[in-house]
């Protein structure tokens, strides 16, 4: 059953944890930028497995980052794990209220109303030159229960708070996609109507599917304003929002892991392609996203899979 | 006020011709193939460039200055041409039958790769076309002067929907098309070659992407990023008149041009919203779009 | 069986990542003959490359030549930092800021560069700020006009050699009213996003100072890089002004002037362009006549006559056959004022980033655009003097000429030491030295 399967992944987590000082700062940064992301991401997968794709989940995103950078400037709260929780609540309230709407959409209208909200929130902060309009503002640095470290021993502490999260989302996601709600998502994908027949209202199911989303993406975006320490308005943009659907078609809706395996290839490639071809990085990422789905079909999460049936292939 | 109003319908004709000619191409592509094509951001980009290398050209030698507009345009549509082309034949094929987004994220590869292929050709310098528009002139109308090349976009747009309108209703190759859109699979059992509509479709979706980059050149400073707005605009556009339908996309960039327009004039401070605020509107009124009647779901 | 076996991969590929990135830690530099590193970071793509970013590099290229042939003038005829040669490193700044941030950490974690120099976009510099300081990087920022970065708090490690935007706002402002006496309405036109929206508010704010009774009329904030602008040129002539504000830059402000020419806006109304030196050797005979030309300083043709501007125009023009515009001009001062320090903090052996930026502090210097003294935020802020002049395209030369120029003292367009630039304006600019 799953249980080996979890007890492995949990290992990893902790090795990944326990490694964490002996890793170069920037590898660790980068890391937990790429782990951030993948937050957005599996929140991303939860739509697709329903046959819903988002080009405005950056809304929740930037949702999540401005509710943390503004409780801190407001305020001058900056413990981190409240801070996290409450940009996840925001980001889930805003996805409840839109979900009344967005809920009834599918395909590409979907798509394209739920990239019109982001585009209007985009266009409220542009206007709100107290906030720094485009130029955004700077996060206040975040403190942990009261220990409020500096330089390395900040990174490590928000590279263990970003595991911690991704591994408690990835726990109650992967719970979710065993239950029967979260089950649902590949009948309504193919055929809503004959799930209607059974006697569920796929509206909710969808509205559920969408506050997940949301509160993931709220959360992604918390902990990648801490740990940029700046936000600003572009976290709302659409092209925002498409690179989060790259790196979700990227890694394929096979598994919860493969959003953090697409997020963290995705973030290598760019980081490499940038550092090799400083003017022609994104013909090599494009490049690398059309091979991926030229051969690798299923998304990256595949590969892995055709990797463990050769092994168990062997005699 | 009456200087307003007539200021912001002329504006807003200008503008919604912008926005048609952009737009048609992708409305195309998206009606029959049913492919969200950002590639399309590439093809306006590329025709822009194309226009310019035409005008730079052109304008070392001493013949007409219409005879230039003319040879401007054809070199775009020769250039997407060739890209519609090798782009269905060489990649979109092998995707046919994928997950509508995953062929979304192939043609926005193909952009992103293209991006840099402008780079390569071209440089990151930016490039300028304005001969075309500086020889039309211009006209005064009371307090307003309109540029004569205004004029004449209004007027590619107009030709563009009549053309389109005639073409999709009164020609065997339109009728075919109506029938792919229709029911692809009936289409095809009835001895319909789909596939060369696809390709023929595709090329023509191209060529009118480069077509909107070579007519826009003159008004714009040619320039690395191009691409990148027209797509989110030709979106809109589309999704506000309805994916898929001509009339769509030309009532949806009327809409949306004499919003802008009246912003402009009246409340400066609206303008950023327009685009969304109006798509955002019009899909919560009617979620297919205008101009799509709601469809029956298969069970 | 459930997927989640699959987490260790991910786990896998970051003890892959962190391998590769092991040499880089290995190779700590031995010795002196190690060369100076620097991360040079600006637009090598995306709309921001070709009027701001490639110049910025290129600029960046010859200087950092000439410094390693210890071929530039005295007092900077050293070779290379304090004779050590420079190893530069050239970064893309395109992206969100999240990319900027990484690819900062990157240079300075991974390439272990001595400085960086670099970033034109004022969200780029505000975002790399606080990890400069956190990682203790010596970062010089060489484009980008925020006055926030110095106001918000003192800094240690960050510097910047060329004058915030402030600056061309009020001398933007100051111009205007001395060649239009009989000024009674003016307009603006501006992008939609900080950079526009502050420029329009300094300027705004200038012009109340100075010229009380003059009346504001139609306010544009067009989306940037909307790039058609057909409703904006009719508004804009309905309007009486005789003079329009634009913050514009490159691309759409080539689309603009291509615009609003052909529909004679330029002939009913003065243009004021307070970046529009940028596009003069591309715009050429299309830039309207009577243009009133700023260049974020006394940059490229709005430059003192002097030894050294020469040399850098030379050295540019022969590379490039191209005048260099204002961000080569300040990618140049900024790595003048960078050596200057390095070479005042060398004097015992390799300086830390320590060692440079208490030497960086308040330092004053003659560069390609005037004289420098980095006199705002506690020293790491530079000021020049700036001028504005009018656009005229010269026939016979074929050329672009920039006439009537006019030049403003640093103190007269800039705050005094620890005074915000906007309630510097606010307050009525007192203490602006003029003469």
């Amino acid at each position: 059953m799953a249980s080996r399967a979890q007890w492995v992944g949990g290992l990893l987590f902790l090795i990944a944890a326990a490694a964490a000082p002996a890793l170069p700062e920037w590898v660790a940064s980068l890391v937990t930028i790429a782990f951030a992301n993948a937050l957005v991401v599996l929140g991303l997968v939860v739509l697709w497995r329903a046959g819903l794709v988002s080009f405005g989940q950056a809304l929740y995103y930037c949702i999540g980052a401005y509710t943390v950078a503004l409780i801190a400037r407001w305020t001058g709260f900056t413990d981190a794990i409240a801070l996290v929780l409450l940009g996840g609540i925001g980001a889930g309230l805003v996805a409840a209220l839109v979900g009344f709407l967005l809920a009834r959409y599918r395909e590409i209208f979907f798509a394209m109303l739920s990239l019109a909200l982001s585009m209007i929130l985009y266009g409220v902060l542009v206007k709100t030159e107290s906030l720094g309009s485009t130029d955004g503002f700077s996060v206040a640095t975040p403190t942990f229960l009261g220990y409020a470290p500096h330089g390395h021993a900040l990174g490590l502490s928000l590279y263990w708070l970003t595991l911690a999260v991704d591994a408690i989302a990835a726990v109650l996601v992967a719970s979710y996609f065993r239950s029967v709600t979260g089950a649902l998502a590949a009948p309504i994908r193919d055929n809503e109507i004959r799930v209607e027949f059974l006697g569920v209202s796929v509206t909710r199911v969808i509205h559920a599917k969408l506050v997940i989303a949301g509160v993931l993406g709220g959360l992604g975006g918390a902990l990648a304003a801490l740990s940029i320490g700046h936000v600003d308005p572009n976290m709302s943009y659409w092209t925002t929002s498409g690179s989060f659907v790259f790196v979700t078609i990227l890694a394929g809706s096979a598994s919860v892991a493969a959003a953090f395996i697409g997020s963290l290839a995705f973030e290598a490639v760019r980081s490499i392609a940038v550092d090799v071809m400083p003017s022609l990085w994104q013909m090599t990422l494009g490049s690398a996203l059309l091979l991926t789905i030229l051969f690798l079909p299923e998304g990256l999460g595949s590969l892995m899979g055709r990797l463990r049936g050769r092994a168990g292939a062997k005699p | 006020m009456l200087l307003t109003l007539s200021a912001i319908l002329t504006d807003g004709l200008v503008y919604a011709a912008y926005l048609f000619i952009v737009a048609i191409g992708l409305t195309l592509i998206f009606g029959v193939m049913k492919i969200l094509n950002v590639t399309h951001g590439s093809f306006y980009a590329f025709g822009a460039y194309g226009a310019a290398t035409a005008v730079g050209i052109y304008a070392n030698s001493d013949l007409p200055a219409a005879l230039g507009f003319l040879f401007m345009i054809a070199l775009a549509m020769a250039i997407g041409l060739v890209m519609g082309l090798v782009l269905e034949r060489g990649i979109l094929r092998l995707v046919y039958g994928r997950d509508e987004v995953v062929v979304v994220l192939v043609t926005y590869a193909v952009f992103l790769i293209l991006e840099d292929v402008i780079v390569l050709i071209w440089g990151p310098r930016s490039y300028a076309a304005y001969q075309p528009m500086v020889a039309a002139g211009n006209t005064e109308l009371g307090e307003l002067v309109l540029s004569n090349y205004d004029i004449v976009l209004v007027a590619i747009a107009a030709a563009l929907a009549g053309i389109a309108y005639w073409a999709l209703k009164f020609t065997r190759y339109g009728r075919l098309l109506t029938t792919v859109i229709f029911d692809r699979e009936t289409a095809a059992a009835f001895g319909i070659n789909v596939t060369l509509v696809y390709t023929v479709t595709f090329v023509i979706g191209a060529m009118l992407g480069a077509l909107g980059g070579a007519v826009m050149a003159p008004k714009m400073s040619i320039t690395l990023g191009i691409g990148v707005e027209v797509i989110v605009l030709a979106f809109a556009v589309v999704a506000i008149g309805g994916m898929g339908s001509i009339e769509g996309a030309l009532i949806g960039a009327l809409v949306v041009g004499i919003c802008r327009a009246a912003a402009v004039h009246l409340i400066p401070q609206l303008e950023l919203f327009v685009i969304y605020g109006v798509m955002a509107l019009v899909l919560v009124v009617r979620p297919y779009g205008l101009f799509v009647r709601a469809q029956p779901r298969k069970i | 069986m459930s997927n989640y076996v699959r987490i260790p991969l991910a786990l896998a590929a970051v003890a892959v990542m962190s391998a590769a990135g092991m040499p880089a830690h290995a190779q700590q530099p031995a010795a002196s003959a190690a060369p100076v590193k620097l991360g040079i970071v600006s637009f090598l793509t995306g709309p921001a490359a070709s009027p701001f970013g490639i110049p910025g590099r290129n600029g960046a290229e010859i200087v950092i030549e000439a410094f390693n042939a210890g071929k530039a003038p005295a007092p900077f005829n050293q070779v290379g930092l304090g004779g050590t040669k420079i190893e530069a490193k050239y970064v893309d700044e395109a992206g969100t800021v999240q990319n900027v941030v990484t690819e900062f950490r990157n240079l300075v974690q991974r390439d272990q560069v001595d400085a960086v120099v670099g970033y034109v976009s004022s969200g780029s510099c505000l975002a790399v700020t606080p990890v400069a300081e956190e990682l203790k990087a010596l970062t010089v920022f060489y484009d980008c006009g925020t006055p926030r970065i110095f106001e918000e708090k003192a800094r240690s490690y960050v510097f910047r050699v060329s004058p915030h935007a402030t600056m061309d706002s009020i001398g933007a402002a100051r111009y205007l009213l001395a060649k239009k006496k009989n000024l009674t309405s003016f307009s603006g036109i501006n992008q939609n996003y900080a950079w526009g929206q502050d420029s329009w508010r300094d300027f705004l704010g200038a012009m109340k100072v100075l010229a009380p009774k003059v009346e504001v009329d139609k306010v544009l904030f067009p989306k940037l890089f909307v790039g058609e602008y057909g409703a904006e040129v009719s508004t804009l002539l309905t309007s009486k002004s005789q003079a329009l504000h634009t913050s514009f830059y490159d691309g759409d402000l080539e689309a603009f002037v291509y615009q609003e020419q052909a529909r004679g806006l330029d002939k009913r109304m003065t243009i004021i362009m307070t970046t529009g030196e940028a596009a003069i050797w591309r715009l050429r005979d299309k830039m309207p006549e009577g243009t009133i030309i700023g260049g974020r300083g006394a940059n490229g043709p709005l430059a003192r006559d002097t030894e050294i501007k020469k040399w850098f125009e030379k050295i540019y023009m022969d590379r490039y056959n191209i005048p260099p515009t204002y961000p080569a001009y300040q990618m140049a001062q900024s790595l003048l004022g960078l050596k200057i320090a390095y070479e005042k903090a060398a004097k015992d052996g390799k300086p830390n980033a320590d060692a440079i930026a208490a030497a960086f502090k308040g330092i004053e210097f003659e560069g390609p655009a005037g004289h420098v003294k980095m006199a705002l935020g506690e020293g790491h802020q530079g000021i020049t003097e700036t001028a504005y002049g009018t656009y005229r395209f010269n026939k016979q030369k074929q050329a672009p000429e920039i006439v009537d120029i006019i030049r403003y003292p640093a103190e007269c367009v800039n705050p005094p030491a620890g005074v915000e630039a906007e309630k510097w304006i606010a307050d009525g600019m007192k203490g602006a030295k003029c003469n």
